[in-house]
């Protein structure tokens, strides 16, 4: 079977991606940190003790031991262990939302968690604009994610979505573009989810929110930001899970080394 | 520049406390952590050049039960006294890098020109409950005792012992002179139309819409104008501070 190999990702989507990998990472894991000082969500401007959350994380009495409690919708869930209430060090158990092992820092400190989670926003925010720039300028967005009519055709998207319950990988030409799923994930992260996961950040803030009030509005008020800041987030950490998966379902050696070093080895369809 | 040092050194001083986290731990990582606070607030600051207003609600979107959070009733006697005598033997004393020291009873203080906004509170825990806060402008006050012309900082002195232990633990809060004049930084002494409860501040709190929940110092005692923060109490220009927080709390 004759080999070809092909330059897959340039080195600005390498670098950009790398960046977007840690700072993702340690955004996410300050953020359940934060999350942690209040471990409620509600809609709307205002929201605290008082208040009726759609998702709550506590401890309640489950037969004379304290147990682990998710409040989603009003359904609760017995999440011991996990959520609400889950092994801490020295065999001490905790009454936090999400477990030391979920967050960063590792216990619970909520100066130094936002500490890091604004000055990692800031880097995430760069990175992200210096990708767009490239992508643009580069045609990157326009070649490799922005989906065609071809691609959007029901047909093909019904094929896509068929190949990928099915766990059948492209192979020859096909293998060297991104399919229209592919496209649409990617687009839907680096279009709606992280410049989401910014907006509502900064709708969050009430020093911003004095400059620019609509922003608020737009998301129906502080405390409904800060639940679509957790619902976007909840959205790429299932992109990241669905995105890891498939990278080892394609190859993970030829998959890692193409996003590295930019050689990517094209598969050729098996013989039989 | 002191209080881009401040930031910094409370960036060390957060960092410090997580100390099993190795990366977190490094020197270099937290200088270069820290300056981004100083970056944060500039940018607002800019932003905020206009010195817009934060918003403000209708009376129908109070909330029902406002959390009261941090300390709920000082624990010293001379507070007790006062409480006691329905804050009559209070006085608010304003001092430091001022024209003239002056002393203000709750009678004066709210026979001067009143500012009434119902707002949104923003804890830095996450969660936000909208009050109704009826008060003094800091601004006004400011005008009748005057500035010297190193003041930079107004420091609020508390009642409370949110520290536990010695005066140490005594609640404090710092903010410049950008928030001092802003038309909504009062000295509020009234809650939803009534006496402020003292779960809330009880005489006087300061209200400094635009930041969060822990710069609005609760049982203000004493207001002290100052050109530097790192001499009074820990250094870092507040009770949380002290303890890693960010001085500048606009996000």
């Amino acid at each position: 079977m004759k080999r070809e190999v092909i330059r897959r990702h340039r080195l600005s989507v390498r670098i950009t991606h790398w960046i977007n990998v840690l700072v993702v990472a340690l955004l996410l894991m300050s953020g359940l940190n934060i999350f942690n000082a209040h471990p409620a969500l509600y809609w709307g401007q205002k929201g605290a003790d008082f208040d009726p959350p759609w998702l709550e994380m506590t401890v309640a009495n489950q037969a004379g031991r304290p147990a682990g409690v998710t409040r989603l919708a009003g359904v609760s869930l017995d999440t011991t262990g996990v959520l609400g209430f889950s092994p801490g060090p020295a065999g001490h158990w905790l009454v936090q939302g999400f477990p030391n092992w979920a967050t960063f820092p590792e216990h619970r400190d909520l100066a130094t968690a936002r500490r890091w989670h604004f000055f990692l926003a800031w880097v995430l925010v760069i990175n992200a604009t210096a990708y767009w720039l490239f992508g643009l300028g580069n045609g990157h967005l326009r070649r490799d994610i922005a989906p065609t009519k071809a691609d959007l055709a029901p047909r093909n998207l019904w094929r896509s979505i068929a190949d990928h319950a099915r766990l059948k990988h492209p192979v020859g030409e096909a293998a060297k573009r991104y399919n229209v799923l592919q496209k649409l994930a990617y687009l839907a992260v680096i279009a709606v989810f992280l410049p989401a996961m910014v907006l509502t950040g900064l709708a969050m803030s009430p020093g911003f929110d004095a400059f620019a009030p609509w922003l608020v509005d737009v998301f129906g008020g502080r405390q409904s930001a800060r639940t679509i800041h957790f619902i976007s987030a909840s959205a790429i950490v299932l992109f990241v899970a669905v995105h890891v998966i498939e990278v080892f379902l394609a190859g993970p050696i030829n998959e890692i080394r193409s996003m590295i070093t930019g050689r990517y080895v094209v598969p050729q369809e098996k013989h039989r | 520049m002191i209080a881009r040092r401040g930031l910094i050194g409370a960036g060390l001083g957060g960092l410090l406390v997580a100390g099993c986290d190795r990366i977190s731990g490094a020197p270099a990582v937290q200088d270069f952590i820290g300056r981004s606070e100083g970056l944060t607030r500039r940018a607002q600051r800019t932003l905020l050049a206009g010195q817009p207003l934060a918003r403000e609600f209708s009376a129908k979107d109070i909330s029902p039960v406002f959390k009261a959070n941090g300390s709920q009733t000082p624990t010293s006697d001379a507070y007790a006294q006062l409480l006691a005598g329905s804050f009559a033997g209070w006085r608010l004393m304003v001092d430091g890098l001022v024209a003239a020291p002056m002393s203000f009873s709750l009678a004066e203080l709210k026979a001067m020109p009143a500012r009434t906004q119902i707002t949104r509170h923003d804890c830095v825990e996450g969660w936000s409950a909208i009050g109704g806060w009826t008060g003094v402008p800091l601004a006004h006050v400011l005008q009748r005792t005057g500035l010297h012309a190193d003041a930079r900082y107004l420091v609020f002195h508390c009642a409370d012992n949110l520290g536990g232990a010695g005066d140490g633990g005594l609640y404090y809060e710092s903010i410049d002179l950008f928030d001092a004049f802003h038309p909504q930084t009062i000295l509020a002494y009234a809650m939803n139309g009534q006496a402020l409860p003292v779960a809330h501040g009880a005489p006087l709190r300061l209200r400094v819409e635009r930041q969060l929940g822990y710069k609005q110092a609760k049982y203000v005692m004493r207001i002290e104008a100052t050109d530097r923060l790192d001499r009074i109490h820990g250094g870092r220009g507040g009770f949380w501070e002290d303890r890693g927080y960010a001085w500048y709390a606009g996000i």
